[in-house]
């Protein structure tokens, strides 16, 4: 991407790379969840951000090719996403807690982006959902079990550094970066509180956080995830169904 | 872990003017996650824009032993059925 590259398509490739990459994430529960109603609901969270990756991929088509091109056969050092969403699903709580953060970070990101981004009207309702889901989750497994809360307020700890990352301003994303980490700030300080949960008092920005996802810089999870995400593009070229 | 979970019977409203109807059942730990899996279940092709969820353990069901004395005798009345009216056109859902 050049100088002249319009701002729609700076925007679309960390975006639809946040959302390809959560989802593929998601994806990894399928035969794996602990109840049959929550893997086809982490299944139905999977499909949404897959299909608001490629529509901001589609977006791209000129610059960077087909849909499969972008989402296989990038490096990882291409890949924009925030180091959040490529973070491992861990337990059932980490990855509560991880969509968590995501959704309410997403959900205000994609409503101030409605006027510009063509996808962001549609994606906003189902972004409301996911953050739905993973506030009823939250809430149960932090006011649980006594091994529940333990192991949400673990996962809250361990996520707790990815999340400064997720309001630097994105070269081509005209938001209110400060006013979005306000609304997050709020709404998650809400819902760890209602379910009994310690806000870590560790920063979330500068140098014991995490977070160069946007520079194309990653966690060492990411590289095993890309590698078995991409094998089978990569093994046969050009394969159709 | 689900074993665990009471079942829910869920009901979807196909649109607006229509009943609810039994569409399946479910796992949940509460009436709230019930109705979100069901969301996720049953309504994620459009099937419906409402949605009911009851405990399986509230319904009461009539037995099949009970079958002939509670349903039987209807068979032969077909005076009951309002099949000597003449139905306005126009009118769907009847």
């Amino acid at each position: 991407m050049s100088a002249t590259t319009p701002p729609a398509t700076l925007a679309a490739l960390p975006l639809g790379d946040d959302a390809l990459i959560l989802s593929h994430r998601l994806g990894e529960w399928a035969g794996h969840a602990p109840v049959l109603e929550e893997e086809v609901a982490l299944a139905n969270i999977a499909l949404d951000l897959l299909g608001q990756a490629r529509a901001l991929y589609a977006e791209l088509a000129d610059v960077l090719g087909s849909e499969d091109e972008i989402a296989y056969l990038r490096e990882e050092r291409a890949f924009l996403n925030c180091q959040l969403v490529e973070q491992p699903n861990g337990d059932f709580a980490h990855t509560v807690v991880r969509q968590l953060f995501f959704s309410t970070y997403q959900q205000p990101l994609y409503a101030q982006l409605t006027p510009s981004l063509p996808l962001a009207a549609k994606a906003v309702r189902e972004v409301a959902y996911h953050r739905d889901h993973a506030e009823q989750w939250t809430l149960r497994l932090g006011d649980g079990t006594e091994e529940s809360h333990a192991r949400t307020q673990r996962a809250v700890d361990a996520l707790w550094r990815y999340t400064g990352e997720l309001f630097r301003p994105v070269e081509g994303v005209d938001a209110r970066w400060e006013e979005l980490e306000e609304e997050w700030d709020t709404g998650i300080r809400a819902v760890l509180g209602q379910a009994g949960l310690t806000v870590p008092d560790s920063p979330r920005h500068g140098a014991w956080s995490a977070g160069a996802g946007r520079q194309g810089v990653h966690t060492e999870p990411f590289g095993r995830m890309l590698a078995e995400m991409q094998h089978l593009h990569r093994s046969h070229p050009g394969a159709t169904w | 872990m689900s074993a665990d979970w009471p079942l829910w019977e869920v009901f979807v409203r196909s649109r607006r003017g229509l009943s609810h109807t039994h569409a399946g059942s479910l796992h949940a730990p509460d009436a709230q996650m019930a109705l979100r899996n069901a969301r996720d279940l049953f309504t994620r092709r459009s099937e419906g824009v409402s949605l009911w969820v009851v405990p399986s353990v509230e319904i009461t069901a009539s037995s099949p032993d009970e079958k002939d004395p509670f349903f039987a005798p209807a068979a032969d009345k077909p005076y009951r059925h309002p099949t000597f009216y003449e139905v306005p056109e126009g009118v769907r859902n009847l």
